[in-house]
């Protein structure tokens, strides 16, 4: 040990240079949110909750074209679907098993009509795993309520995709 | 017997009055640790319940009321509970010889200074107690460091506290409080408080020196298996020692009850503030420490202990002494 490092050891020069830093630090903004009372940014890529889409008019935007099903990783969407008295393909089934579903984002992606989208919801925990298991209402139910945000988002990432 | 009842029940009012405030102060000074903490990690500590989150410790407290009391089924029953009431108590019990003013002391004993120092030793049994009875590998390690600790501590603590008593000639708390009317011991003695302040921190087994319960080492300690209330006592009588080895700092070399001057606008505020007001400096600084520093490696706790500490406060106690006789300032005692 050379003799300033004695010398700084003995008057604990590091300990007061820290002591003054986090004095400092005490009186500075925290870096941290309060979060359940205000939220980060959230980017419009999201991959949150699903949701399946509508057209203005209100018909469904998915034709069961399956696609969405092929391409999932952890086989987190069932569908089955038939033929509409007006001659559409539209689906009966449209599930979603929210707990293997690993978000992605493979669906949205290989989505011919934007129909299933993944939202900027990510605050949807339940107490039970039934709860979870989200069927094609709950997914209608999902679009409906954020559609203004979807829409939204879908124009603001369109020029990256 | 009346007369008995009447004094039985006088003292009981003036404990009441006593521990009332110290178990409040307890519960707001575990906000502040945590808050400051938080603050100085760029957190934001808890601030949910009550203003500014000041309720926390009563929610905690609460929580751990309701929580279920796991004995170990290996564990030795009766020492595994008296151990945190044991832990509590003590460090309750300390706080009756210290003065907040002139009058406002439970007990002005004579020897205040040595019960202080006893009682806050004989803390160690409640750990000691606590990890052996567990009957299990890291409570007893835990206990085992803290044993070691706070008696190589406990050594340089003695040796400081005889440096005060040499300038006072008392051991009388009050006494040595008044014998600061002129000078504060932190000015003469500044290294002696360094020092004080570092042991403190490693008595009540604070950062950088809580080794008994290093949690990444030991789990917690000590405190592994309790739960429910008798951690929640534990965790109090930890608290309210860190309280009292501030309250001595602040009597041993920071003036206790006396203002900074005694001057007009200093000497109006009442004394018991003036006391709580250094206590609270204290501990402000217990809490940045805890935010600064690394844990320290147990031979290198062991170290300064025994190898800097020790010869140094004794370097110092003769340096004190040989400077007081030469000066002719040893106090004047009557025997």
């Amino acid at each position: 040990m050379n003799f300033s490092r004695l010398l700084k050891t003995i008057f604990l020069v590091e300990f007061i240079a820290g002591l003054y830093m986090a004095i400092k630090e005490l009186f500075r903004k925290s870096k941290t949110i309060n979060y359940p009372f205000e939220k980060g940014p959230i980017s419009p890529r999201m991959r949150g909750e699903h949701a399946l889409r509508r057209y203005p008019n209100g018909e469904e935007r998915c034709i069961a074209c399956k696609l969405c099903e092929a391409v999932c990783p952890a086989q987190a969407i069932t569908i089955e679907s038939s033929e509409r008295s007006d001659g559409s393909r539209k689906t009966t089934r449209y599930d979603i098993d929210m707990l293997k579903c690993i978000y992605c984002g493979l669906c949205q992606e290989s989505c011919p009509v934007d129909a299933i989208v993944q939202g900027p919801n990510f605050e949807f925990a339940t107490e039970t795993r039934e709860e979870l298991y989200y069927n094609k209402e709950k997914l209608l139910q999902n679009g409906d309520r954020w559609e203004s945000v979807l829409a939204k988002n879908i124009k603001m990432d369109k020029p990256y995709r | 017997m009346i007369e008995y009842l009447q004094i039985l029940g006088q003292e009981i009012y003036k404990i009441i009055f006593l521990l009332v405030p110290i178990l409040v102060s307890v519960a707001m000074i575990v906000w502040l640790d945590r808050r400051v903490w938080g603050l100085v990690q760029k957190r934001r500590g808890p601030n949910v319940v009550g203003p500014f989150g000041l309720l926390q410790t009563l929610a905690d407290a609460l929580k751990y009321i309701f929580k279920e009391i796991i004995i170990p089924a290996s564990a030795n029953k009766v020492v595994f509970i008296l151990a945190p009431i044991v832990t509590m108590t003590l460090a309750l019990v300390a706080w009756a010889v210290i003065p907040m003013s002139e009058n406002l002391v439970l007990a002005d004993i004579n020897v205040g200074i040595l019960y202080l120092f006893a009682v806050s030793s004989l803390g160690v049994y409640g750990i000691i107690m606590g990890g052996w009875a567990s009957n299990s590998k890291y409570p007893f390690l835990g206990a085992i460091r803290s044993a070691a600790q706070m008696v190589s501590y406990e050594v340089s603590i003695g040796i400081i506290i005889i440096n005060v008593l040499l300038c006072v000639g008392s051991l009388n708390l009050n006494e040595i409080v008044i014998a600061q009317k002129e000078l504060w011991y932190v000015i003469p003695l500044f290294p002696m408080f360094v020092i004080f302040f570092i042991s403190a921190l490693a008595e009540t087994n604070r950062p950088p020196f809580d080794l008994p319960e290093a949690e990444a080492e030991l789990v917690a300690g000590y405190q592994t298996e309790y739960s429910g209330m008798m951690y929640a006592m534990f965790w109090l009588g930890e608290y309210a020692n860190i309280l009292l080895m501030c309250a001595m700092g602040s009597i041993l070399f920071l003036g206790g009850w006396l203002p900074i001057m005694d001057v007009y606008p200093l000497n109006v505020i009442p004394a018991p503030l003036w006391m709580i007001l250094k206590i609270l400096f204290l501990f402000l600084l217990f809490a940045l420490i805890k935010a600064i520093v690394p844990r320290y490696r147990y031979d290198q706790l062991m170290r300064l202990g025994w190898k800097i500490f020790l010869p140094f406060s004794l370097i110092y106690l003769v340096l004190t002494a040989s400077f007081l006789f030469y000066f002719d300032k040893l106090p004047k005692v009557s025997i």
